[in-house]
């Protein structure tokens, strides 16, 4: 008799298509995926700790560093939590000037998803294509604040500097080439009928267990669950813009690759509206030198691209947190993946692990 | 057997052979140049332009560095077979390109005659087939021997795969077997002048089945689930490096250079020029004397356009005027202005432009495409292109039936 038996395999740490250093150990029945482990921490820099040592100005950019493809929205939120701590009023120029810079990372963090999501597809173009717009996205980061990945872009009670001169209209460039380049992307997969077979159907995660398991982000409302922090609990003015949260309905990779594209739509139309109506006046509030929050405990949610961001600071009324917790929104994202991948084959893996859009630095911090 | 016959029968094939397993090669890493150069321009990038002027010398310095690399055989692997699975792919690869004939009239070197094959045998069309699924040994061997979960996985995708895509690959042929009533590849391109017409057109069904087969069995883009690096790391290949690993993909490129030649000879004419039997056309047996000073003026353009800055305009504007001037020449050959026809040369011309017409499309198919799953490329092979194949042989037949019957013969 001709037996067959399960195979371990593991894919990463070192792998092209687990997005950094995630470590996944599947159990094989032919090619058919069983069950799926991951095992997580191999980029684990204890950012939580290291930031009861460091002055509240100092731990900012290290939340650079927590969710490396986009750190403006770690920026916004950390800021975000010590300002709710302080009480702070933030200048309404500067709470606009931040709406813009996030929504642009926010692009510019799907464009790297799109890039890669298509490359472990297949599709290679796209990649370049997607870094080509992220490039100009990058460049107009450069222009602000001199770096071009981990941006230290904030400062508590708003910006350290207003905008360069003619960055408004840098932006304004970009959203008008923006739409043309992204037809492109789109004409080269949405339609694609060897796209479609890739992603529609795989990777299915029900309306339930989206909730159960506490994704959130597109991860989330490609579920069709409606539900983002900008309409929920609007914070930095958000409350100020009109825009659409897009829905999926099957909860498959293809829809959420549609509420990604949409979003990147949407980001676009927010910038629009935050440039048209750019408040003037100081871009900083008046902040004592030497930030010391009185004692208490925050905690404040940002929507990243990747979900709900959250920072839970925990206050003795010095000038270092006592304790300090991301809520890492790659971390509980990356819980749905076992759900998703039972019963599919090796390639849907790649596809699921593209479409959850992970960043190690995030899982790991 | 005296000298003139000893040296027409056994010395000119050697040296032919030679000159296949020599050139082929060098061509196959300039096609590897041609091919990131073109993927590079659909993709907004430059591709290689460090070694040498505009990257000319980068094949060269791949090769050197694959044969100089160092040659790691894994320690559990199982030595013998994994030396033997390179060689193994390679070599029916190039065994292939015996039977393709690159142009139709044999010419003449030093009182001997050469003709433009190594060899026309009357089977040449179930060699081609017997041959080509040879190459999945190399395949299964190399990912079996690795001793590799990722290189085992990536083997039985190959072979199942490769296996699955024979079947349409072997009924899309047997259309243009019935059409041409023969095997051999000189006869079958012989049959299209006379029917005056190419095969794509009778049997365009066949064509479509017969390529995304082939490609699908040359493991490209989108069927290249063997070596997905982005689930298998590099399927089969995985843990080959150095010459062995360089064997693999000259045989990969063999492959793809030996199916468009079998499409150019069974479906598009092989060395004839477009209508054949058209003879006001006649001027484009000399194709290549409008070509060669189109795509001269051309460059010289782009050159002049990159140099002055003025973009895409003068390169059309080269190409024009080398297009007229090659057109001159071309039609003034019939009134003896100069006798540049060669039939080798006019064969060889058109039978090269046509195989790179797949050769870039490959390209073009690489640059975008998505990769097929498994199951989706199985349920393509098997529920598509198999019962299409089918089809089409039984039309083709009763097609010919009927032609008999109305024409009277048969």
């Amino acid at each position: 008799m001709f037996r067959t038996e399960e195979m371990d395999i593991n894919m990463g740490p070192q792998h092209p298509s687990t997005h950094g250093v995630l470590r996944l150990i599947l159990n094989l029945d032919g090619e058919e995926i069983a069950d799926v482990r991951p095992v997580i921490g191999y980029l684990h820099r204890g950012v939580e700790k290291l930031s009861e040592h460091r002055t509240y100005a100092m731990i900012e950019p290290l939340t650079d560093r927590l969710d490396y493809v986009a750190a403006i929205s770690e920026n916004l939120g950390y800021c975000g939590a010590v300002e709710k701590l302080m009480g702070l009023q933030i200048p309404p120029r500067a709470q606009s000037i931040r709406v813009i810079l996030a929504e642009l990372q926010r692009i510019a963090s799907h464009l790297l998803w799109l890039g890669t999501h298509a490359l472990d597809l297949g599709a290679m173009t796209v990649f370049f294509y997607t870094f080509r717009e992220r490039e100009l996205i990058l460049d107009l980061f450069e222009q602000f604040c001199g770096a071009r990945l981990t941006y230290n872009s904030m400062r508590i009670g708003g910006l350290l500097e207003d905008l360069p001169p003619g960055w408004t209209d840098r932006v304004r460039h970009f959203l008008t080439i923006f739409p043309s380049r992204q037809k492109e992307y789109e004409d080269l997969l949405t339609v694609n009928r060897i796209w479609l077979g890739r992603t529609q159907g795989v990777g299915i995660l029900s309306r339930e267990d989206a909730v159960a398991l506490g994704t959130s982000g597109p991860t989330l409302r490609g579920s069709g669950v409606d539900y983002d922090v900008r309409k929920a609990q609007p914070y930095s003015s958000y409350d100020q813009f009109d825009f659409d949260v897009p829905v999926g309905k099957s909860g498959d990779t293809y829809d959420r690759y549609l509420v990604r594209m949409e979003e990147m739509r949407q980001s676009c139309r927010i910038i629009r509206q935050a440039l048209d109506r750019l408040p003037a006046g100081e871009v900083r509030a008046k902040v004592p030198k030497y930030i010391k929050p009185p004692a208490g405990e925050v905690y404040h949610v940002v929507e990243s691209p990747r979900g709900e961001q959250g920072f839970y600071i925990v206050s003795k009324g010095s000038e270092m947190p006592y304790r300090m917790r991301f809520r890492a929104p790659s971390f509980v994202n990356l819980q749905a993946l076992p759900t998703m991948c039972r019963g599919r084959l090796i390639a849907d893996v790649v596809a699921i692990i593209g479409s959850i859009d992970i960043v190690l630095g995030d899982v790991d911090r | 057997m005296d000298q003139v016959t000893l040296i027409q029968r056994l010395l000119i094939p050697t040296l032919q052979i030679l000159a296949v397993v020599l050139v082929l090669p060098l061509l196959i890493a300039y096609l590897q140049l041609v091919e990131r150069k073109v993927l590079g321009f659909m993709q907004a990038r430059l591709a290689p332009r460090r070694v040498g002027w505009h990257g000319l010398l980068q094949p060269i310095a791949d090769a050197v560095k694959l044969l100089i690399k160092e040659d790691i055989i894994p320690e559990k692997a199982d030595r013998f077979l994994f030396t033997l699975a390179p060689i193994a792919t390679v070599i029916p690869a190039l065994a292939a390109l015996a039977v393709i004939p690159i142009a139709g009239a044999s010419f003449t070197v030093a009182g001997y005659e050469v003709k433009p094959f190594i060899t026309d045998v009357n089977v040449a069309l179930l060699y081609l087939l017997a041959i080509s699924s040879l190459g999945i040994y190399g395949i299964i061997l190399g990912g079996w021997a690795s001793n590799s979960k990722y290189s085992l996985l990536g083997a039985l995708r190959s072979s199942a795969q490769m296996i699955s895509y024979e079947v349409p690959l072997g009924f899309a042929i047997i259309g243009v077997l019935m059409l041409a009533g023969s095997a051999s590849m000189v006869e079958i391109v012989e049959a299209q002048k006379s029917a005056g017409v190419w095969y794509v057109l009778p049997q365009i069904v066949g064509f479509f089945c017969y390529f995304i087969a082939a490609i699908a069995e040359t493991n490209r883009v989108p069927f290249d689930l063997p070596e997905a690096e982005a689930e298998l790391v590099a399927g089969f290949h995985t843990e080959y490096s150095g010459m062995k690993f360089a064997f693999f993909f000259l045989a990969e490129y063999t492959n793809m250079i030996v199916v468009s030649c079998i499409v150019t000879v069974l479906f598009f004419g092989g060395w004839l020029r477009p209508f054949p039997n058209v003879e006001s056309l006649w001027w484009l047996e000399n194709g290549w004397l409008i070509l060669l000073p189109l795509t001269i003026g051309g460059f010289a353009g782009w050159l002049f356009g990159q140099k002055t800055r003025r973009g895409i305009p003068p390169m059309i504007a080269g190409g024009a005027i080398g297009a007229a001037a090659g057109a001159v020449l071309a039609i003034g050959d019939a009134g003896g202005l100069a006798s540049l026809h060669v039939p080798v040369v006019s064969g060889a011309f058109w039978f090269f432009l046509k195989i790179s017409v797949f050769l870039f499309m490959y390209i073009w198919f690489r640059g975008t495409y998505p990769r097929y799953r498994y199951d989706q490329l199985m349920a393509l092979g098997w529920k598509w292109l198999i019962p299409l194949s089918v089809a089409n042989v039984i039309g083709t037949g009763l097609a010919i039936v009927v032609k008999n019957a109305v024409l009277g013969k048969g």
